[in-house]
């Protein structure tokens, strides 16, 4: 062989491995996806938190190349550095890891001081169900639809926790799909929230929570623990880390704990869950039929949710004398987007009654809401696994 | 020094509570055959009884040091010595031994110890009745046993219907004979005794609730329960403590609870009104947040000083 012909024998075999060479127009159509969710979280500042890492992820996992090289570079090829960042997502250890977080950056004082909003945080839940009744209908296995549904809960987490363990080749959409509509709660809500309630109701001031002492807040998360995880143990991985963090952060003898895990160690956790979310999108596996069905249940769950939220409270006050009336307002606040959907419900609060500030009672539902998903979650979990 | 000891204590309480949790109270006999002619043979081409054991848990097991035998004559035996010297006792130090979840392992009733960790010193009998237990380290408690009927036949297999599991219901369906001749009855050493490959739960669901309507009814309750539990909890845990608060307040001011007046606090306040409160307390008490180290900027005129001039920069090329 001449020195030419082993040099143009070389090149050639690294020009079958460029991403030019691997490029094919699924990989361009993911790349596009990728840049757009950059550009939402840059320019429209639409969980900038979570896009950022996910759309950079999906460019990381949808750069061609050749896979059958052996390069071990691949998120699903066995040993690669992707693939072993990938099994916190796999496993599904990274998602309690964040509720370990929300948990340690989570008031649950609205809630303990009015207690009655926990169930406006199970209602919200209903769009799980609904969703999951309608991805049936679609024809999707119940461990799939259970998987899909979950976006319903708005709580991106417990959507990555929950399609790991019922349907990991759905995971990637699952969970891009529910961290996309949990950046578009701002667009979603208002509209039901408007349309399912009257001017009267829209401004019903509630009275102003009582103040809640320390001890109660310490009792909140030992009870809440014991009592969830007894009804539904399949909840373990999720509620036990989300009350653990609130005891780390309420007990008041733990403070550097609690703010390594609301802070370092969800930012970590949060960096790696969605670059490695992102990079799982890869184009074979993302552009599918099944994918569009996913979104649009998704949407579906998102709107049954938000509206079940707020139908239930308006049920609800028929039961409830004059004085203790709920704003319906704050029943979108069921789903788990915290603190985004409570910011709704005040921001829309704001706008009929300028002085009726909502933020503090949706906050409750709120975070029942994170409660109520991941108690769902278990549910699913023990009659699907 | 007492804090640190009782600490350690309880550390030590919930060390050994999580081992004794990793028993081998999961280890079950799960098959059996007594007559080998013509099924698997062992690591050294013979074919020989064998007693297929499953870990029935979801984590791994370590059976070292479990002890396995035909001699139902050891029951009788109270000491602990006398009944391990009548077993065999499956040796420490070997990595075979650590059982994955779910997954089997083979003895050979060959009795040929030597030939191995999985090679007993005991032998089954054709035609009799063989009954074959295992005890944990202790010897002392029974972990599984069962008794093989005599007229189990060569070359089928006395075996549970489903893997590790008991029938409550129906014992006399927990084993059965095994003979290869339908899928149904397939001697299965070393391998799941019901070969699936699909979900159970997940067929149930598709077949009896085929809207997903029953699924949610049964999680909405579930949910709305789990809720309702801890609203109610917390209902009952802030009326006790707005009553022991009550009742501190009334203690400090001398009186008792009957004769406490009523809270006079309006409905609600305003965010309007709550807001002019606060400019009026900070107005009247001139507080303003304070850093723990404040920052004060100014400007500072001192002495020519070389340290940081440009002109000694190591931007400067320097000069011989």
């Amino acid at each position: 062989m001449s020195f030419g012909e082993f040099l143009l024998q070389n090149l050639q075999q690294f020009w079958h491995l460029t991403g030019f060479y691997n490029a094919t127009w699924q990989h361009f159509v993911m790349l596009a996806v990728g840049l757009f969710f950059i550009w939402l979280a840059i320019k429209k500042d639409f969980e900038p938190m979570l896009l950022v890492p996910i759309g950079f992820g999906i460019l990381i996992g949808n750069i061609p190349f050749n896979t059958e090289a052996g390069l071990e570079i691949g998120i699903y090829e066995e040993g690669s550095v992707l693939n072993i960042l990938y099994n916190g997502v796999s496993a599904g250890w990274y998602p309690p890891l964040i509720f370990l977080g929300i948990g340690a950056m989570t008031d649950f004082s609205a809630l303990i001081a009015n207690p009655k909003l926990m169930l406006i945080g199970a209602a919200a839940q209903f769009g799980i169900f609904g969703a999951y009744m309608v991805a049936l209908l679609l024809g999707f296995e119940p461990d799939q639809a259970g998987a899909i549904a979950i976006i319903g809960g708005a709580d991106g987490p417990t959507a990555i926790f929950l399609s790991s363990k019922l349907a990991p080749n759905l995971m990637g959409a699952i969970a891009v799909s529910a961290y996309s509509y949990m950046a578009l709660v701002p667009v979603i809500q208002p509209p039901l929230m408007r349309l399912f309630t009257t001017k009267k109701e829209r401004l019903i001031k509630m009275k102003p929570a009582r103040a809640v002492s320390q001890n109660e807040k310490i009792i909140f998360p030992i009870i809440g623990l014991l009592l969830t995880c007894f009804v539904v143990p399949s909840g373990i991985p999720l509620l036990g880390m989300l009350f653990f963090g609130n005891l780390l952060r309420e007990c008041g003898v733990t403070t550097r704990l609690a703010k390594t895990a609301s802070n370092a160690l969800t930012d970590i956790v949060t960096i790696l869950l969605g670059m490695t979310v992102g990079a799982s999108t890869q184009a074979s596996q993302f552009l599918t039929a099944e994918t569009i069905g996913i979104f649009a249940l998704g949407f579906m769950a998102f709107i049954i949710a938000s509206s079940s939220g707020v139908l239930f409270v308006k049920l609800f006050n028929l039961f409830l004398p004059k004085a203790k009336k709920i704003n319906p307002l704050i029943g979108n606040a069921g789903v788990s987007a915290v603190p985004m959907s409570a910011r709704i419900s005040n921001n829309l609060g704001l706008e009929y009654d300028p002085s009726n500030y909502l933020l503090m009672h949706a906050m409750g539902p709120n975070v029942s809401g994170v409660i109520g998903s991941a108690v769902a979650a278990g549910v699913l979990l023990g009659f699907l696994a | 020094m007492k804090k640190k000891l009782s600490t350690l204590l309880l550390v030590m309480v919930a060390c050994c509570a999580s081992l004794s949790a990793q028993t081998r109270d999961f280890l079950r006999i799960n098959e059996i055959m007594v007559q080998n002619d013509n099924s698997v043979v062992d690591d050294y081409g013979c074919r020989s009884a064998w007693v297929e054991l499953f870990n029935s848990s979801f984590a791994p097991l370590e059976i070292s040091s479990v002890y396995i035998t035909n001699n139902k004559g050891v029951l009788d035996i109270k000491d602990a010595q006398a009944r391990k010297a009548m077993m065999y006792a499956v040796p420490l130090g070997d990595v075979n031994t650590e059982m994955p979840k779910r997954q089997h392992v083979i003895f050979w009733a060959d009795g040929q110890p030597t030939r191995g960790t999985f090679h007993t010193n005991f032998t089954l009998t054709p035609g009799e009745d063989n009954w074959i237990g295992i005890f944990d380290a202790s010897a002392m408690n029974v972990i599984d046993s069962i008794t093989v009927p005599a007229s189990l036949a060569a070359n089928t297999t006395y075996a549970r219907a489903i893997d590790g599991k008991d029938n409550d219901e129906n014992p006399a369906l927990t084993w059965q004979v095994r003979d290869n001749l339908t899928p149904a009855s397939y001697i299965t050493p070393s391998s799941n005794n019901i070969i699936t490959d699909s979900n159970s739960k997940v067929e149930t669901f598709k077949t009896q609730d085929e809207n997903g309507f029953a699924m949610t009814v049964m999680a909405m309750c579930i949910v709305f329960s789990a809720l309702l539990l801890l609203c109610i909890c917390f209902y009952i845990i802030s009326k006790i403590g707005e009553r022991v608060s009550k009742r501190n307040k009334a203690k400090s001011q001398g009186t008792n609870l009957g004769n406490m007046p009523r809270d006079e606090h309006p409905d609600h306040d305003s965010g309007e009104e709550i807001a002019a409160i606060v400019m009026a307390l900070h107005e009247h008490l001139d507080t303003h947040d304070r850093e723990n180290t404040v920052l004060t900027i100014n400007k500072v005129k001192r002495a020519y000083s070389p340290w940081s001039s440009k002109i000694y920069s190591m931007r400067e090329l320097p000069k011989r």
